[in-house]
């Protein structure tokens, strides 16, 4: 049976992934230790253990935090009110304890009966002590069940990848037991790559002038949030809906300006007006 | 071999463990990487460098341990942006600025940059870029060592070399000593735990309580769960003396506003008088009444003062005494009243500690917050954060 450790990673067909990218997952997969991945919102991070598990074939478990997911909700959790509940109802189940105890993700992910990848995605948003209290289940792979005196050892060393979006720093020792990659914003010829995956008909003048101007916005300083893969994505989406001609996206004097259904590249109101304060300066500039 | 490019990564200033070191080896057993220096690069990169703010020192010793000669580039020898754009604002009148501005940023930069190439030897002033502005920001002795460039020697490289070469990672550079996670942990001490919003934890208690009273049968008794209610109002001094130490206050805001649900900002300058600001760019179109912020913000908010607290006495015990404008009330007045109305309050200074007998100004706000001062370090915080959920047990003054 094919074990995760003599697995390749070589990218998919929908999802583009540079040498380093490549490489880090599969050191990650050898050597069985979980994979951190950082980067601007909108690189496909959270994509990535998506496309991994599709590539290979493994099934994804995915565990969302959120700032009130507490770690022990991703071992398991004794669900002591329905046996109080049963036991007073006369129910027969109450007298094994392990019919209340709730499997978490992690859990699920450690019995597997073929090697799984497991998403921890953005382990930031929880409380800054989450990682510890991850640190020796993700590095042993297995937790004890005190309620029931066993101790859950995953089969299949799963592929785990987590991701950051930073609001936090991560603790040193639970860095140092991962592998580290960061994400970096795909520069032009990565990015026709990654357009040409999802849209592979799309007309070749129209994509040269949705990436001139992409970048143009990209590069304009202040902004608060600046537009990310994603939102490219959406953008050409929505002028490929909208059958925008290639034309309306190049100005006549070669000054920036404002592109149609920009609404899908800038999202907060203040990029907006700062966007269209630049546009008429530059235009009475000239 | 790979000790010494572990000791060399470690003289560089990358914080690399051993365990990671035996992981890199690991790998390099398990076979992931063929033999290419290349994939060399990047799987050390992951396994031993765990935030992007070091790839770039982790380039630039790469670069030195391959090619085993020093890389000319003395670290952080560059002119990074935002210096350069602080030199620029100081150092220039507005008009001048804006004549800059007219001649575009990105045109200057590239200018810059450009200039910079072309000096491969020693690197004197440089500053006939700027024809019309005479004084120029460069050149000042010791802010551009001799030798100074931006792009590696080997521009011409193709392949690998490029990747580490091209240092694409020199804007995520920072080297911070009091990092945010610090921060947040000392900022952690200030919890106050409420239980609001909907029913949803056990109350074990009072379920055992109600149950013995209901004969035996189950009465389940819910509470919301505890959540950090504590509320903060920030005074922050802006500008002035205040520029040296923007990144720390930086760093100290934004672990703040994740720690802090209820997070309230105003800014001042220098010192408190009867009004404040919360942007900066509209700061002379949008000011709030201080007297309206004590009124609106009840006597619960943690009051907390970040500032340097340097500034001439005057502007602190003298009416009119303000750089900015005619304050009827001495700023002094204003601490004192502020002080009244939150008596949870301390001071956080970005300024050493030790260099506070020495500053007029430190000792007389220190005595009017009887003695509430903190510096900014991971020390000083803590000692601020006990200081403010203390100093409820105290005895409020009662008025």
């Amino acid at each position: 049976m094919a074990t995760a450790a003599n697995r390749r990673f070589q990218g998919s067909d929908t999802y583009v992934a540079g040498d380093d990218l490549r490489l880090a997952v599969n050191a990650a997969l050898t050597l069985q230790r979980p994979l951190l991945i950082k980067g601007e919102p909108g690189t496909g991070k959270t994509m990535l253990a998506e496309e991994v598990a599709r590539a290979l074939d493994m099934p994804l478990f995915a565990w969302h935090v959120k700032s009130t997911t507490k770690a022990q909700q991703g071992l398991y959790e004794y669900d002591a009110v329905s046996r109080l509940r049963d036991s007073q109802l006369g129910d027969a189940r109450v007298v094994d304890i392990a019919n209340y105890i709730v499997q978490g993700v992690l859990w699920q992910a450690f019995e597997s009966p073929q090697p799984a990848v497991l998403l921890i995605d953005e382990i930031d948003k929880a409380d800054i002590e989450f990682p510890n209290d991850l640190l020796r289940e993700l590095d042993r792979m297995e937790f004890s069940v005190y309620e029931t005196r066993q101790t859950i050892r995953a089969r299949h060393r799963p592929l785990v990848v987590i991701t950051s979006n930073n609001e936090k720093d991560l603790p040193d020792a639970f860095l140092r037991r991962c592998f580290f990659h960061y994400i970096r914003f795909p520069d032009r010829e990565a990015m026709h790559a990654i357009v040409d995956v999802h849209f592979p008909r799309l007309r070749g003048e129209l994509l040269r002038n949705a990436l001139e101007s992409f970048f143009a916005i990209r590069e304009l300083p202040g902004l608060k949030k600046k537009p990310s893969t994603s939102e490219l994505l959406d953008w050409l989406r929505l002028l490929v809906a909208e059958q925008i001609p290639a034309e309306a996206l190049v100005s006549r004097d070669a000054s920036i300006f404002v592109p149609p259904l920009h609404g899908a590249l800038l999202k907060n109101e203040q990029d907006i007006a700062l966007f269209e304060r630049l546009v008429e300066m530059n235009r009475r500039g000239r | 071999m790979l000790v010494d490019f572990f000791l060399h990564l470690r003289a560089a200033g990358l914080p690399v463990s051993i365990r990671e070191l035996l992981t890199l080896l690991q790998a390099l057993q398990g076979g992931v990487i063929g033999p290419s220096l290349d994939e060399f690069y990047y799987l050390a990169r992951a396994s031993l460098i765990k935030e992007e703010s070091r790839y770039d020192r982790y380039d630039q010793a790469f670069a030195q341990f391959v090619r085993g000669v020093q890389v000319r580039m003395a670290p952080l020898a560059e002119v990074p942006e935002e210096w350069f754009r602080q030199q620029l604002q100081r150092s220039f009148s507005a008009e001048d600025l804006a004549r800059l501005e007219k001649l575009g940023w990105d045109k200057l930069m590239q200018e810059l940059q450009q200039r910079l190439e072309e000096q491969d030897g020693a690197h004197h002033g440089g500053s006939k870029w700027i024809g019309s502005g005479g004084t120029s920001p460069f050149g000042h002795g010791g802010a551009h060592p001799e030798g100074v460039r931006i792009g590696g020697p080997s521009k011409g490289n193709r392949g690998a070399v490029k990747v580490w070469e091209a240092r694409s990672f020199r804007d995520y550079d920072d080297q911070r000593e009091l990092g945010t996670r610090n921060i947040q942990v000392a900022l952690r001490r200030l919890r106050r735990f409420a239980r609001e919003g909907g029913e949803l934890e056990l109350d074990l208690p009072d379920t055992i309580h109600s149950t013995a009273r209901n004969a035996g049968y189950l009465d389940l008794k819910l509470v919301p769960p505890r959540r950090n209610r504590v509320k903060v109002l920030m005074l922050l001094d802006v500008g002035g003396t205040m520029d040296d130490h923007i990144q720390a206050v930086e760093e100290l805001f934004s672990a703040a506003r994740a720690q802090f649900q209820h997070l309230e900002f105003f800014y001042f300058h220098n010192c408190v008088y009867g009004q404040l600001w919360r942007s900066n760019r509209r700061r002379m179109s949008e000011r709030f009444d201080t007297a309206d912020v004590m009124r609106k913000y009840n006597r619960d908010h943690k009051l907390v003062f970040v500032g340097d607290a340097t500034m001439s006495p005057y502007e602190i015990l003298q009416p009119n005494g303000s750089i900015e404008y005619n304050n009827p009330e001495p700023g002094a007045v204003w601490l004192q009243r502020l002080t009244a109305q939150f008596p949870h309050y301390a001071w956080i200074n970005p300024e050493p500690e030790a260099l506070w007998p020495y500053r007029q100004s430190i000792t007389i706000i220190q005595k009017i917050l009887g003695g509430r001062m903190y510096p900014l370090s991971v020390d000083g915080l803590t000692r601020a954060m006990r200081r403010l959920s203390s100093a409820g047990r105290e005895a409020a003054p009662a008025r």
